[in-house]
């Protein structure tokens, strides 16, 4: 039997000192229980201590079959994104060959054409690079002004805390898509303004979710030791608050990331999009005027959200289930 | 006259292991019976079957003679018109014993209200009046006071009052003042043994606290791993205890009056600790008792009768109770 | 009596919460205006096909569109307190009578949805506690999977293929067959076929949430120690669901299904443009291919109003739910 301890400095030598103690006691009272055969901390004359660090999360997440495939489809999704170019070169709005083929119809087209005689394939691999890259970067905008927002409100409380859970409470009212169309709207659509006004809706619940945090592990005893001992508030805040804020900010961030991906589609489907990429959005609202005849220019692009979505949200259960009992233990 | 529970060689079975062994005892009306062991003795497991609640995979043999029907094997629907009514059950924490979004009145007028035919009305009075009985003060304010508005103490007299609400013949306890202050377990037990004597109920305490046994129980029952391993009244089993994890027991509380300081001397520990419950042969206690001999590893030791209502599984008779001779004190 | 003492004194301070928030929004939204291209002259010019310098200026000093920006905020205010909110050039009337018009159409569509997530997302999640770890819950896991991953402009054109274009069952537009003079009963059966599928579109996201959410808290409601305490007093399994479990679970879910009619008002924009469902959605849609921006503002500017008065009423709701909530801590 070994003991386990996650590792705080001053337990390793809590653990040495119990080592000599116990081979001290043990060959004394082993003389009196000659059938002692049942194991106990008295007679053992060794401790292991074992450090719990992250493996022990990682190894829950990579033994977790959803989340595996998860990992599996959206490496796909990665994979097929950036070799675009080499796979398809060219610009996919470029016509190519007669409307409306039907998939299989051509085996150069595997995937048919669209009303204008575009590659279905080539839009739908283009695509990708779209939706990875705004869905991508829209999580880190919305986790870095919401992470600084909220650990703000949490470690300092008082008039800053009441006049940015304000903030919070506004943005958080405002109904997150629309106030999407009109930013988008107001700022001319691209990949750029889209990719911000996604990061501006989706900063408030990290924010909320960092705060609480935060609120949670301010009053914890390790925080106390290090102000105590006179740590500054950043090397508090980095060293000993956000890294054990991190698992539900982490297992946020995936589903903030399938979430910004419906976003941009939605946005693209209604015309919102950058008029001069492909994205699977776009690919559903041209199709969405034939959908009687070639239903296919709106099932297969929509398939292919499906699959990243579905990709990341395996990803974050995956995540949930690894993190989320060490979350709750921190919270206590 | 037969007794009100007669249980004969009651065990539990969760696949391979068999935390309950083939444990028999008796309770009548108007008796305390306490039921002393260790974590992973198989008290509460016994504690649940005698109420019918243990999980569904669990498989259960023997016995449970209650007012002359065997209980074991019935179906569900009898089994819920004996709960509450014929036998009650409290248990040991008070804090989330009762449902917190509904009033104390609701849950006791629930119980009167399934097993009696009662209107609302009187119903209330009669929480009411049960309040009044477990010495909560302004009864008939409180009946409408929600769980969380009173402290652990009413609230485990609230789960007494639910307990006794239909009169039933037994009252199981599991554990019941562990959770409590060490004064309102007093007032909490004083109150259980008015109730036992006014209502001629029989009560089963299930407690790990020898002080209380040798307070209020008229009989008590050690087990060990699943086994019954010595029984008697407090008296004798307390100072002259025949199984050697008796003597360890007694010898592990610390009392006032041993003269036996904690600075002289370590407190006497029983080395090692419960093994799990899979088949071993011979004596379960064996690996961790002073006295065994290689005979206590055949077979299991049988309950031996010692004298009239007296029981130890222990084939071998003490030497010498010195240690535990001035305990005749004991009872205060 | 004490019920709704403890409710009232909630509703104050609820109210009293949301007017700092309100005042945010409104200013908000008066600066988004501010930063949307061209202003109502511009608009007005545009729609009388051309205008002179001057024409310009006179425009923009009769509408104040050349005071201070403080005085046009204060306008603002004052104008919203009149229930004012601009006039809109392409429709031709105020902006508020516009949405006034559009505002039932949404509503009734999300109630439906609303209703049905949660009945049937409620209902799906019981079962998947009930069957935990069995086939039945697999099954209905992988399925409210899938109904998270799918947005829900797809998966309407997807119904209306399979249930309009192939099956012919249920209507692919409109909010009612076009030229019936229907009333009562028949008008009625009449409308609801054509927001089955929309509802059936916005919900789906939210139903898998709701199921998820259900399954988690009753099998963690199932293990607290109160629902052995009440089969110890031989409560019935249905009893025991209903009045324990549930009542219980419960909670989290409604303070959750508050939080999505921001979400799902949004969610109203794609399905009614999908579904021509006249509501503020699809004049949401229309105001952005035409950049109306007074009447996008002003659909913004409502539809956070529905947000606030909605969150308000679930607050209320939680707090009559559960007791604890309202104490002085």
């Amino acid at each position: 039997m070994t003991l386990t301890q996650s590792s705080i400095a001053p337990s390793g030598r809590l653990g040495a000192s119990r080592t000599e103690e116990t081979q001290a006691a043990a060959p004394e009272q082993a003389k009196d229980w000659p059938f002692l055969h049942a194991p106990d901390a008295l007679t053992q004359s060794s401790v292991t201590v074992t450090k719990a660090g992250l493996r022990r999360e990682v190894r829950i997440f990579l033994t977790n079959p959803n989340a595996i495939i998860g990992l599996v489809f959206l490496l796909t999704v990665i994979v097929v994104a950036l070799a675009a170019p080499y796979l398809f070169p060219g610009d996919p709005l470029e016509m190519v060959a007669r409307p409306f083929l039907w998939p299989g119809q051509n085996p150069v087209y595997p995937l048919g054409t669209d009303s204008m005689g575009r590659d279905v394939l080539a839009g739908i691999v283009h695509g990708a690079r779209i939706s990875l890259t705004v869905g991508i970067a829209a999580t880190l905008i919305g986790l870095t002004i919401g992470v600084l927002v909220g650990s703000i409100a949490g470690y300092f409380g008082g008039i800053v805390d009441d006049v940015l859970v304000k903030l919070i409470e506004i943005f958080q009212t405002l109904p997150s898509f629309v106030l999407l169309v009109v930013l988008v709207a107001i700022a001319q659509p691209n990949v750029l303004t889209v990719t911000s006004a996604i990061g501006i809706i989706t900063w408030p619940t990290v924010a909320r979710l960092t705060r609480a945090e935060f609120r949670a592990i301010r009053e914890k005893d390790y925080v106390l030791a290090a102000r105590s001992l006179g740590y500054g508030h950043v090397r508090i805040v980095f060293r000993e608050i956000l890294p054990n804020a991190l698992p539900p900010i982490i297992v946020t961030s995936s589903v903030m990331v399938a979430g910004a991906i419906l976003m941009e589609a939605a946005l693209s489907f209604m015309g919102l999009g950058d008029p001069n990429r492909v994205s699977w959005g776009s690919m559903i609202g041209a199709g969405r005027d034939v959908i009687r005849t070639a239903w296919y220019l709106t099932a297969l692009p929509g398939l292919a959200i499906v699959f990243t979505v579905i990709s990341l949200n395996l990803i974050s259960d995956g995540l949930n289930d690894a993190l989320n009992p060490r979350f709750s233990e921190e919270r206590r | 006259m037969s007794a009100l529970l007669d249980v004969h060689d009651f065990s539990v079975a969760f696949g391979a292991s068999q935390p309950v062994k083939g444990v028999s005892f008796t309770a009548n009306p108007g008796e305390m019976l306490a039921i002393v062991g260790e974590s992973g003795s198989g008290k509460s497991l016994t504690a649940l079957g005698l109420i019918g609640l243990l999980p569904h995979h669990a498989k259960t043999g023997g016995e449970i003679r209650f007012d002359g029907r065997n209980l074991l094997g019935q179906s569900e629907r009898n089994w819920r018109k004996i709960r509450g009514r014929d036998i009650g059950m409290i248990f040991q924490e008070p804090m989330t014993s009762l449902n917190p979004v509904l009033s104390v009145g609701e849950q006791i007028t629930e119980v009167l209200r399934i097993h009696e035919r009662i209107d609302r009305k009187q119903a209330r009075q009669r929480a009411v009046e049960l309040l009044d009985l477990v010495n909560i003060p302004e009864a008939r304010k409180r009946v409408d006071d929600y769980p969380h508005q009173l402290s652990g103490g009413m609230r485990q007299r609230v789960m007494i009052a639910i307990g006794v609400a239909c009169n039933p013949k037994l009252l199981i306890a599991d554990e019941a003042t562990t959770a409590l202050d060490v004064t309102i377990q007093a007032q909490i037990l004083q109150l259980l043994d008015n109730l036992r004597r006014d209502l001629n109920m029989a009560v089963i305490l299930i407690t790990h606290d020898l002080g209380i046994v040798a307070q209020w129980a008229d009989r008590v029952m050690v087990m060990y791993a699943g086994r019954k391993v010595e029984e008697g009244l407090p008296e004798p089993v307390f100072t002259k205890p025949y199984h050697p994890y008796t003597r360890g027991l007694l010898g592990a509380s610390p009392r006032a009056e041993s003269g036996h300081h904690y600075r002289q001397g370590p407190l006497i520990e029983i080395p090692g600790s419960i093994v799990s419950a899979t088949g071993e042969k011979g004596c379960a206690f064996r690996p961790r008792c002073p006295s065994a001999q290689s005979s206590c590893g055949f077979a299991v030791p049988p309950l031996r009768q010692i004298s009239e209502d007296r029981l130890a599984a222990c084939p071998f008779t003490p030497t010498s109770f010195v240690s535990h001779a001035h305990d005749a004190s004991l009872r205060s | 009596m004490i019920v709704s003492g403890r409710l009232f004194q909630r509703l104050r301070r609820v109210v009293l919460q949301a007017v700092p928030t309100v005042l945010g929004i409104v200013i908000l939204n008066f600066f988004l205006l501010q930063f949307a291209p061209g202003d109502a002259a511009d608009v007005m010019a545009a729609e009388a096909g051309s205008a002179t310098v001057e024409t310009m200026a006179d425009l923009r000093s009769r509408f104040g569109l050349d005071l201070p920006v403080i005085h046009q905020l204060l306008n603002y205010l004052n104008n919203l307190a009149h229930f004012s909110l601009g006039y809109s050039p392409r429709y031709g009337m105020p902006v508020a009578e516009l949405i006034g018009q559009r505002l039932p159409g949404t509503l009734v569509l999300m109630s439906a949805s609303l209703l049905f997530a949660l009945t049937i997302g409620v209902i799906l999640g019981s079962l998947m506690a009930q069957f935990s770890g069995r086939l039945p819950d697999r099954v209905l896991s992988v399925g409210s999977l899938l109904f998270y991953s799918v947005p829900g402009f797809w998966i309407g054109l997807m119904l209306i293929l399979l249930f309009s274009v192939k099956l012919g069952w249920l209507p692919s537009g409109g909010d009612s067959t076009i030229g019936s003079n229907l009333t009562g009963f028949a008008a009625l059966a009449d409308k609801s076929r054509y927001i089955v599928l929309p509802a059936l579109s916005l919900s789906l996201y939210y139903l898998a949430i709701y199921a998820r959410l259900t399954r988690a808290a009753m099998l963690e409601v199932k293990s607290q120690d109160y629902v052995r305490t009440a089969r110890a007093k031989g409560v019935s399994p249905l009893r025991l669901v209903l009045r324990h479990i549930l009542r219980n679970a419960l909670i989290p879910i409604t303070t959750l299904a508050g939080m999505h009619i921001g979400g799902m008002l949004g969610g109203a924009v794609v399905v009614e443009t999908v579904f021509s469902w006249p509501g503020l959605g699809r004049l949401a849609f229309e105001a952005v291919m035409a950049r109306d921006f007074s009447v996008l503002l002003g659909i913004l500017l409502l539809s956070s109003f529905v947000v606030i008065i909605v969150n308000a009423t679930v607050d209320l709701l939680q707090a009559w739910l559960d007791p604890r909530i309202g104490e002085s801590r």
